[in-house]
């Protein structure tokens, strides 16, 4: 058995300490980070929620009062379905999906000219220039973001000082703000997958198209656009993944009437101590994410193994 | 439908580098013309410059007549072929070939005419569903060709499109596009720094070096009264023999070797004077072991240091007096089992076959 083991290909190539240490890292990872914590999860969004010396006992059992909670609301509410926590999440994966194409359509140019325009020092220092920001922590990014959006905040300040406006404009209380914030905190994990993507392009195809007569829109639409498509779509992916999951750039920066859906989940677990809905709602922002980006490669024919180059 | 190529005065300088300095050429409509020379010497930058990719720094393109300056090459009535041929991956072979109809709002059915025409003129009919992946390397060239000749350019620019292919499939497509040339009829501008494809394809070549224009002429002229040391070593093989010139007689000089006298011939806008340091060049081909009643101008003794086999000819290197180098090629139907490595041997060359040039560098050094 032993013997069967270390004779594999991965075992020669590796060597035998360092393909057990990849092994064993790797099923750690698997098991304990993903898997254990995912059907802990799942198992408990299907319980009631008890307090923990209650468990196992008569009141703990299977149900589906969450996830009807979820669709319907509560028992003695009066509404047909739960408007609210549906609207929440609703707009959570609306807005998310305007976030990710807002995204692309930003990102894109700058890949492209980064990847294809600059001369190589130019690309490093852009290239630098996008990372540094991220340096620093995204609670804090969302802080210094809301020091510019506030009602007296720099901008305002700014735009009034000189005259512009008389009056501020209510950015945070229009979620402008939280969208702006949403915008750039993952916009590196659309930058890169775009660039490496474009990057990849030899220029002779791009300079063929124009000698073949093409416009620049055309070129793009036709040769670029196409062979980055892995690209976009796993930007786009990790960018919707992320952006729906988001909780520190909506709580510091969505407006006091509005909830992102995370910071429902988050209310769940630790303000209400309602673990199990907590879990039934974080199963269903997962699902329905998946099902999401799923169809979209579905749409766009895109495999899962195109995007992972 | 062809049209002239005029380069007047061209030069591109890449900050203090000239990559092509002065250059004044004019292709002909209908023309196969070539431009020939080492990589680095200028001739994609010349290549660039016509297909519009290139703004040159000083000077004009014209093509028929028209000063190309401004015009981007999209709007240029040029077509370049790309030495990785850069057909795109993600069409089918079709679409790759009627790409330029499809950007200019072409319909369908007729870009499909269209392409099926040109799968016919370079023999791929019924393959238009293809990917490029599925094709072969003289397919995927022959590909390339057709989609450049789709909007049926008035020039078609070719950057060293065979150099990825092997020798057979390189022979045949040379021969290949030159038949294409014949029946579109439009001017061809082929770079290569391969001088047989040059000779064997074009109607006139243009030899470069360091992006300055050496020699324009038609391939024999080139070949056989070259202009520089340059193109006398670069076009072909050629022995260099280094003197001072001794004595002139009508278009003859007299040289003065280390190794001896030899008599070659001067070329009309070369005139050399007695004193003049230079160079009589003496082609392999041109070095005759006499038989007798053979009467040569000039006799050279060698000493023979070894041989290569080539198939059609048998290649000699050996030495002279001086340590000089000389090679000679025999052809293999001459039986040369006598001569060996060690063998002294005299050997013969007409004057009417050797060149006389000012001295200057050569393309070998």
């Amino acid at each position: 058995m032993n013997n069967f083991l270390f004779t594999q290909p991965f075992f020669k190539k590796n060597g035998k300490a360092v393909a057990i240490y990849f092994l064993v890292a790797i099923i750690f990872w698997f098991v304990f980070l993903v898997i254990i914590p995912q059907f802990y999860m799942l198992d408990l969004s299907f319980r009631t929620n008890v307090p923990p010396l209650a468990r196992g006992g008569p009141e703990d059992y299977y149900t589906f009062e969450h996830y009807s909670h979820f669709i319907f609301g509560s028992k003695t509410a009066t509404d047909a379905f739960n408007f609210v926590d549906l609207g929440v999440f609703g707009r959570t994966i609306f807005v998310s999906m305007l976030v990710t194409i807002a995204n692309l359509l930003f990102c894109y140019p700058i890949a492209f000219y980064i990847a294809k325009i600059a001369n190589p020092s130019t690309a490093r220092l852009l290239i630098v220039s996008l990372i540094i920001p991220f340096w620093i922590n995204e609670l804090l990014r969302s802080f210094a973001l809301r020091i510019l959006f506030a009602n007296e905040g720099v901008i305002n300040n700014f735009l009034t000082g000189v005259g512009l406006l008389d009056q501020g404009i209510l950015f945070i209380t229009y979620d402008i703000g939280l969208y702006t914030g949403l915008i750039y905190a993952y916009i590196l994990l659309m930058m890169f997958p775009l660039y490496n993507a474009i990057e990849s392009l030899d220029i002779n195809q791009i300079e063929a198209a124009k000698d073949l007569g093409s416009s620049s829109f055309r070129t793009h639409w036709r040769i670029v656009i196409p062979h980055a498509k892995p690209g976009i779509v796993s930007g786009c992916t990790m960018v919707f993944m992320l952006t729906v999951g988001a909780l520190a750039t909506p709580v510091v920066l969505s407006s006091p009437n509005t909830l992102w859906f995370p910071q429902l989940i988050y209310q769940w677990f630790n303000m209400n101590d309602n673990w199990s809905r907590g879990s039934a709602y974080s199963i269903i922002l997962l699902i329905v994410s998946v099902i999401f980006v799923l169809t979209m490669m579905r749409i766009f024919k895109v495999r899962i193994g195109e995007i992972i180059k | 439908m062809s049209a002239d190529v005029e380069l007047s005065d061209v030069s591109v300088t890449f900050g203090s580098f000239y990559a092509a300095k002065n250059v004044n050429v004019k292709v002909n409509g209908g023309e196969f013309f070539s431009f020939l020379g080492p990589s680095g010497c200028g001739k994609t930058t010349l290549l660039r410059a016509i297909s519009g990719f290139q703004e040159p720094s000083e000077g004009k393109v014209l093509i028929d007549n028209k000063d190309m300056s401004g015009i981007g090459p999209n709007k240029r009535p040029t077509a370049l072929i790309f030495q990785n041929l850069a057909l795109f991956p993600l069409m089918s072979v079709s679409e790759n070939i009627a790409f330029s109809l499809e950007v200019r709002g072409v319909s369908k059915e007729e870009r499909k005419k269209r392409a099926d025409e040109l799968l016919e003129l370079i023999a791929l009919e019924g393959q238009g569903d293809k990917k490029v992946h599925q094709l072969s390397g003289g397919q995927k060239q022959r590909v390339a060709i057709a989609r450049a000749l789709a909007v049926e350019p008035k020039v078609l620019l070719l950057d060293e499109p065979l150099s990825a292919l092997d020798l057979k499939l390189r022979q045949r497509m040379r021969t290949e596009l030159r038949e294409i040339q014949k029946r579109v009829n439009i001017t061809f501008i082929y770079i290569t720094h391969d001088q047989g494809e040059a000779l064997t394809m074009s109607d006139r070549i243009a030899v470069m070096n360091e992006g300055e224009l050496e020699q324009i002429g038609k391939c024999d002229e080139v070949y056989n009264n070259p202009l520089t040391p340059f193109v006398a070593t670069f076009v072909g093989e050629n022995n260099p023999l280094y003197g001072k010139v001794t004595g002139i007689e009508g278009d003859k000089a007299k040289i003065e070797t280390a190794d001896g006298q030899y008599l070659a011939t001067m070329n009309e806008s070369k005139k050399l004077n007695i004193g003049d340091e230079s160079i009589a060049f003496v082609r392999p081909e041109s070095l005759f072991i006499p038989r007798d009643g053979d009467n040569f101008d000039n006799k050279i003794d060698v000493n023979i240091e070894s041989f290569e086999f080539e198939g059609n000819l048998k290649n000699f290197y050996a030495s002279l007096k001086s340590g000089a180098k000389i090679k000679f090629s025999v052809p293999n139907a001459i039986d040369t089992s006598s001569i060996t490595s060690g063998s002294s041997i005299v050997l013969g060359f007409e004057s009417s076959k050797s060149v006389i040039l000012p001295k200057a560098s050569l393309a070998i050094d």
